[in-house]
């Protein structure tokens, strides 16, 4: 039977009316903001647990917890902060503004974009419940590699198995969403060629996030039956092999990595020709960039695993097309360096967290060339310098471009602006926290100290213990941060025009601020 | 205007539907994943995956016919490994740690098996090569890895391995290294803590990884 209008009880209890309307909502603003919520939270989570391992890192030997918490820890922190605060974060930026963007009323799948989100909260609430079961969480790293993962995993693994479907099912439809959203809903005259590069970089990633979730999906499903249904895909005695796990998994993780990133590419590219006053240096480059980037993601993942012994012609192909992606992200640098030249630049908190951005994900970017070279790999292989390399590209690639995107709409998703002294100490103290504590692990690591060890040598006791002192710093930028969005929502420093930013272009910036909850109900007219 | 709105919802149902099917596709992918990666392996020789039981062909029934013919005749060694996988309360060795013999030459090696549990045991050895890509010019002629093994309690056998390698064998390799690992083959007879007393009482998990070069 149909539920009609008028059987549903008139008055409800204001309280359960609000939290009906979240749960229930298909408005892709609303949506949106659930998505942020949630991703704050798990960033929250994620950089607790990070607290926990450098606080326990600061001195040589044990203090704190054990080794088999640490290892709980750090493997959680990965899953988490990938899956929970990156990701969620993107397809949230993704459903408030892509809309907005090309013009369209809504998503095209309102209430699968409902869904998508709400299996979320399920997702991780499996995945950290595991914490407090018997035999503890997962222990294995993020990587969930064989057989630590399947015959020598805690039995809490299942949880994260079923944990990770439920997160690969949203992810898989949340780029469904996106991608016909794009393809159908563009306003008259609104070519793809003329799309925000925002618009652009989450296309190509919902295309990347639909061929690589998948697989995921099937390397944990491997796992769950080598656990339990007798089958032996990473087991040696029934005639599998460990190692094939590895190549399933970074099939998956290296495009994976590049779903992190390239939405924050879109992000860098909206936010510099704003505040540089000029339009976006070779477009056209930047669109063909990005797609060259997500197509040879496809084809590096044995760069992840130089030291398993593959063939020499391996490790050659997948070091030359590891270092041929460095001439894409190169064009992609160039442009915005280009756009700047001779711009009438300012520098509000957006755009410094767009150059933060782009300096420390370049620094990313080069030790990531240093880990490419194959003989040179065998060194770094497992060590804090693997550890420097990824937090440079994601911290700075993933999270400060997400900083920069919620500073760059705060006013004109909440129609208030943020405090903007307070937002330019909070990116100083980012800077400052973020480069205390990775810097000094590209020294740890050529010097030997391997990852995911609860102890270490001694010698590396200083560099450790500032490394910890920059964590705490950076830890604690993010309630700053909180406050700032918290207090832009209270009413910040005065109302926002529709306008916000003189130098902005876009559909977006001719609506009011705040944007009103349905906008677009009459395509606009693009020329 | 409504016939429009039809078409845009067709047109929605078809990107979703197809869409759909790439993602239920690629999640069969990567089980296609699995014999892929197999015939990789063996075109490749990664991870020094052999091949199964090879005929014993004529060069390696009669190598002295084929000396003959080849002036240059190559000696290389071969060494043998083994390993127990964890837990498993076997005495697993090589009664040889290396031998040197001529391509092409078949030879015998035997390995050596004990079971210390006071129950029945059935194991399976796995074997590998290294260098990886040696293990297509290994060739088993027979092989106790070909099928399992089942010793009573206590009981101890010797073990045969009969086996060549190939004239085409790259002159780079002169040693080849030929190891097994013997893994329980169900995990239901796990004498740990299944058997009531083990045998000796010392023989559990601490003899595990027991490998004899």
């Amino acid at each position: 039977m149909i539920a009609h209008a008028d059987t549903i009880p008139p008055a409800r209890h204001p309280l359960i009316a609000w939290i009906l309307r979240w749960i229930l909502t298909t408005n892709h603003k609303e949506i949106g903001t659930l998505y942020l919520c949630l991703s704050f939270a798990m960033f929250i989570v994620g950089g607790a647990m990070a607290m926990v391992f450098r606080l326990e890192l600061a001195q040589p030997g044990l203090q704190y917890v054990g080794a088999d918490f640490y290892n709980q820890m750090v493997t959680l922190h990965g899953l988490v902060m990938v899956f929970g605060a990156v990701m969620p974060a993107f397809v949230g930026l993704a459903n408030w503004m892509v809309p907005l963007m090309i013009g369209a009323p809504d998503m095209a799948l309102p209430r699968l974009n409902n869904f998508s989100f709400w299996i979320l909260p399920f997702a991780f609430f499996m995945l950290l419940s595991s914490l407090f079961m018997q035999g503890g969480a997962p222990n294995f790293g993020w990587t969930l590699y064989a057989p630590l993962s399947t015959t020598y995993g805690p039995p809490s693994t299942d949880y994260l198995i079923f944990g990770v479907h439920l997160m690969g099912i949203s992810s898989i439809l949340g780029a469904i969403n996106i991608i016909v959203t794009i393809f159908n809903l563009r306003a008259p005259g609104m070519t793809l060629m003329k799309m925000p590069l925002f618009v652009w970089t989450w296309l190509i990633t919902a295309f990347l996030l639909i061929m690589v979730m998948p697989v995921l999906a099937g390397a944990v499903t491997m796992m769950l039956t080598d656990r339990h249904f007798g089958t032996s895909f990473f087991s040696a005695a029934g005639g599998g092999d460990p190692v094939m796990f590895q190549h399933v998994f970074w099939f998956f993780g290296h495009p994976e990595v590049y779903i992190m990133i390239l939405p924050g590419f879109g992000v860098a590219s909206q936010i510099i020709p704003t505040f540089a006053r000029k339009k976006l240096f070779g477009y056209h480059s930047m669109v063909y960039a990005t797609a060259s980037i997500a197509i040879l993601s496809f084809v590096v993942w044995g760069h992840h695993m130089f030291t398993t012994g593959m063939p020499l012609v391996a490790e050659l192909f997948f070091m030359y097309m590891t270092m041929l992606i460095a001439v894409p992200t190169g064009v992609k640098v160039f442009n915005w360096v280009a756009t700047m030249w001779r711009g009438s630049m300012t520098y509000e908190t957006p755009m410094l967290f767009a150059l933060g951005f782009v300096v420390m994900f370049t620094i990313g970017g080069f030790s990531g060339l240093m880990l490419a070279i194959a003989p040179a790999d065998f060194q770094y292989h497992d060590t804090f310098f693997v550890v420097a390399h990824l937090h440079y590209v994601l911290y700075p690639g993933a999270i400060f471009a997400m900083m920069a995107a919620v500073y760059y709409w705060l006013p004109k998703w909440t129609g208030n602006m943020y405090n903007e002294r307070l937002g330019k100490i909070h990116f100083w103290s980012a800077v400052f926290g973020l480069n205390l504590t990775f810097f000094p692990m590209h020294f740890t690591g050529l010097g030997g100290m391997p990852r995911r060890i609860v102890d270490y040598a001694l010698p590396y006791a200083d560099l450790n213990m500032v490394s910890s002192v920059g964590a705490g710093i950076l830890g604690l930028t993010q309630f700053l941060f909180l406050y700032i969005v918290v207090d832009a929502i209270r009413g910040g420093t005065g109302k926002a025009t529709g306008q916000v930013w003189d130098g902005a272009e876009g559909l977006e910036w001719t609506l009011p601020s705040p944007a009103p909850l349905h906008s677009f109900h009459k395509p606009p007219q693009v020329d | 205007m409504t016939d429009r709105q039809t078409d845009r919802q067709a047109r929605l149902r078809r990107h979703t539907t197809l869409l759909a099917v790439v993602a239920v596709g690629m999640f069969g992918f990567a089980f296609a994943l699995v014999p892929l990666y197999n015939i990789f392996c063996e075109i490749t020789g990664l991870n020094g995956k052999t091949s199964g039981e090879a005929a014993p062909n004529i060069a390696a029934t009669a190598p002295s016919s084929q000396t003959i013919s080849g002036s240059a005749e190559r000696e290389v060694t071969v060494q043998f490994l083994a390993h127990v996988s964890r837990g498993m309360p076997w005495e697993f060795r090589p009664t040889e740690t290396r031998v040197r013999l001529q391509l092409g030459e078949v030879t015998e090696t035997l390995y050596f098996a004990r079971n210390f549990a006071n129950t029945e045991f059935t194991g399976q050895a796995v074997p590998s090569v290294t260098p990886g890509y040696a293990a297509r010019y290994l060739h088993k002629v027979e092989c106790f890895c070909f099928t399992q093994q089942e010793l009573a309690a206590g009981e101890e056998m010797d073990m045969p391995v009969y086996f060549y390698v190939g004239e085409d064998l790259p002159s780079d390799i002169g040693t080849l290294t030929l190891s097994y690992t013997m893994y329980p083959v169900s995990t239901g007879t796990r004498p740990v803590s299944g058997a009531p007393e083990t045998a000796g009482g010392t023989m559990s998990m601490d003899h595990s990884e027991h490998s004899v070069l």
